[in-house]
């Protein structure tokens, strides 16, 4: 372990881990209301990212008009998505329903590839590069104070992703629709039966996780660029839904916090083996959280009756 | 969907009534079907034995698959990883101890297996979607683990150039002497799958897939039977990516990624879950997709050019994606079921039912 680069790799580790709740959230969201784990989360936020790009540079928009066409479009994708391939499967066993998701995310993925191409690209920069922000912990190491070195993307891309994931759980307890959302989450039919409309309830959800997604997406692409391999960073979010716990939305900041953390933590070893496990790290945590506790932190635990 | 029989035939013994074969003609019709596949090789074009390779590769893997996925009802989404184990242990096998095929591939086969049960552990806890995530993980794991493991032995993400293997004195360096080399394997791998299916152990997976709980209440041994779907799964993963290694005589940690094991997934839907047919009408539809695909793609690059690469990259995924979610919407039971809705109209003709 490299003690004197612990502190800097934690930090940013824990930082990195916004955006990783951000993406959870978008799964979250889809499975609380509907029982679906939506698999191609990756590509919806690949395709309101690069949305966003195309506006922001190639129709030289403004960057916040920018977003916000994409943030609509993605919520009319995520509409989209749900009449045409969900809503038929009402019904259908587990494996298909994974499998459809799975399918959508392979079909949009060929889709973006074939609309935008494979390229690298630069994504406007929201935040400067220039001036990170320093901080100089209490830590001694060769008689001078560890400083730690945060990137201003970094720091700002967590604020604003904890910031949604606050805004969305406020939306779902204190609003009349996050209400509804949480009762038709509970038991369908029973839902049904009081009057609430569940395609709508269905759809309302998977706009919200098209729009969490492209927020995340646009997050991440100032700090990493823009490139088709941009959906495979959801990948790391999975993990971290069933960490904090399938239905839970304070569980996806611990969920993505603690996974971006394990991740900085390995990344300060000194022996290269363990540095290079960061890529899996979110993998390793998932077995073990199945292993010793599958429901999650704060998961509901199921009972099953014949 | 009761088996419909011909007027006069009856079931006299149990052994008969579980026959697969039940005719002489059909001893015959069969003995003729594996002469004519086995003159394939010799007549078929270049092309076609290259697509015949890769389907019938696909086909074990799936028939590995179809037994944990669609008998016992267990999705995994890392069936590729296991073929990227098997690949592995047979190449390295081969060129550092210089061992025949003979032996590297039944021992690849049993390390995927064994890499399969651990990854299969999760499943005595957890099932459905969680049990998805934890093969998910191994589909991460292990081509990390090869990419930084032992980096003298398993060479990076370079990955290993595999050997040509050598059987009776003669080295399988064609396509078509390496279509001889499938065929018999996939020949004793069907007959291994269909036999397990109907047998004790594959009665004890459907009753698992159809009701866990029910399932446990009669005795059957959830754990063991979960821990032998997996090692059966693996097994045949392991034969089919020691195969396609020694086939394409390379591998490294891309070779099978998760987009193949999504993609032996969706041929197992397109195909038929828990069908012995399935299968091999899943992976010869979907490569045969996967093929039209590329053709699409560079005949769209040669109108224009810029996108020539791109196209084919992007029309594989596409028309995949397309084909299995218009499945799922309109075919769920897969090609299979429909095979067996026109063989019954067709010994029902004139009546429709």
């Amino acid at each position: 372990m490299n003690w004197q680069l612990l502190p800097q790799f934690a930090v940013s580790g824990l930082l990195s881990g916004g955006p990783i709740a951000l993406m959870a959230l978008g799964i979250v969201l889809i499975f609380k209301s509907s029982y679906i784990f939506n698999f191609a989360q990756g590509q919806l936020l690949l395709l309101g990212t690069l949305l966003t790009w195309w506006l922001a540079v190639e129709r030289s928009f403004p960057l916040w008009m920018a977003i916000v066409v994409a943030l609509a479009a993605s919520a009319m994708l995520g509409l989209l998505i749900e009449r045409l391939t969900l809503r038929p499967m009402t019904g259908q066993p587990l494996l298909s329903i994974i499998l459809m998701t799975l399918a959508l995310g392979q079909f949009l993925q060929g889709m973006a590839l074939l609309l935008f191409g494979g390229t690298q690209r630069n994504f406007p920069q929201m935040f400067s590069a220039a001036n990170p922000y320093k901080i100089v912990t209490p830590f001694i190491y060769n008689g001078r104070n560890i400083q730690i070195i945060l990137k201003q993307n970094l720091v700002w891309s967590f604020v604003v992703a904890i910031l949604g994931v606050v805004l969305i759980a406020a939306f779902f307890r204190f609003t009349r629709a996050g209400l509804a959302m949480r009762g038709a989450s509970e038991d369908h039919e029973l839902a049904q039966s009081i009057g609430l409309r569940i395609n709508r309830i269905f759809g309302v959800s998977w706009a919200m996780a098209g729009v969490v997604a492209t927020v995340g997406g646009v997050l991440l692409a100032t700090s990493s660029g823009l490139d088709l391999n941009l959906s495979l960073l959801v990948l790391a979010a999975f993990p971290a839904v069933l960490l904090g716990g399938l239905e839970s939305i304070p569980g996806v900041i611990v969920g993505g916090l603690l996974i971006g953390l394990s991740q900085g933590l390995v990344s300060a070893s000194k022996i290269q083996f363990i540095r290079n496990s960061a890529e899996i790290m979110p993998y390793i945590v998932l077995m073990i959280v199945l292993l010793i506790r599958p429901e999650g932190l704060f998961g509901l635990k199921r009972i099953e009756r014949i | 969907m009761t088996v419909l029989r011909p007027a006069g035939e009856f079931d006299e013994s149990y052994a008969y009534d579980m026959a697969i074969i039940r005719r002489p003609w059909q001893w015959v019709a069969l003995g003729l079907f594996v002469v004519a596949i086995y003159l394939l090789p010799a007549y078929a074009s270049q092309s076609a034995i290259s697509l015949i390779n890769r389907i019938a590769i696909s086909v074990i893997a799936v028939q590995g698959l179809n037994l944990l996925t669609g008998y016992t009802g267990q999705i995994s989404l890392g069936q590729a990883a296991f073929m990227t184990v098997g690949g592995y242990v047979s190449a390295l096998l081969m060129i550092n101890l210089e061992w025949s095929l003979f032996v590297t591939l039944p021992l690849a086969a049993l390390a995927a297996g064994v890499v399969g049960l651990i990854f299969g552990l999760p499943s005595l806890r957890v099932k459905g979607f969680y049990l998805t995530m934890s093969t998910l993980a191994a589909q991460f794991i292990i081509p990390w683990f090869t990419r930084n493991a032992f980096p003298d032995l398993l060479n990076g993400a370079q990955g290993l150039n595999v050997p040509v293997p050598v059987l009776f004195g003669v080295p399988i360096n064609s396509p078509q002497r390496f279509l001889y080399l499938t065929i018999t394997i996939l020949i004793i791998t069907t007959v291994v799958a269909s036999n397990a299916a109907r047998s004790r152990l594959g009665r004890a997976f459907v009753s698992i897939r159809d009701n866990d709980l029910a399932a446990e209440l009669l005795g059957v041994n959830l754990y063991k039977y979960k821990l032998q779907a997996f090692f059966l799964a693996s097994v045949y993963a392991g034969i089919a990516g020691a195969l396609s290694a020694h086939y394409l005589r390379h591998i490294n940690s891309e070779s099978f990624n998760l987009g193949d094991s999504i993609i032996l997934l969706g041929m197992l839907i397109v195909g038929g879950l828990g069908t012995n047919l399935g299968p091999f009408l899943g992976a010869a539809l979907v490569e045969l997709l996967i093929e039209l695909a590329t053709v699409a793609g560079s005949s769209l690059g040669s109108i224009a050019p810029s996108t020539a690469a791109g196209a084919v990259q992007a029309l594989r995924p596409l028309f995949f994606g397309a084909a299995l979610m218009l499945f799922l919407i309109f075919e769920p039971k897969g090609l299979a079921h429909r095979w067996q809705l026109i063989k019954a109209a067709w010994r029902l003709r004139p009546f429709s039912h």
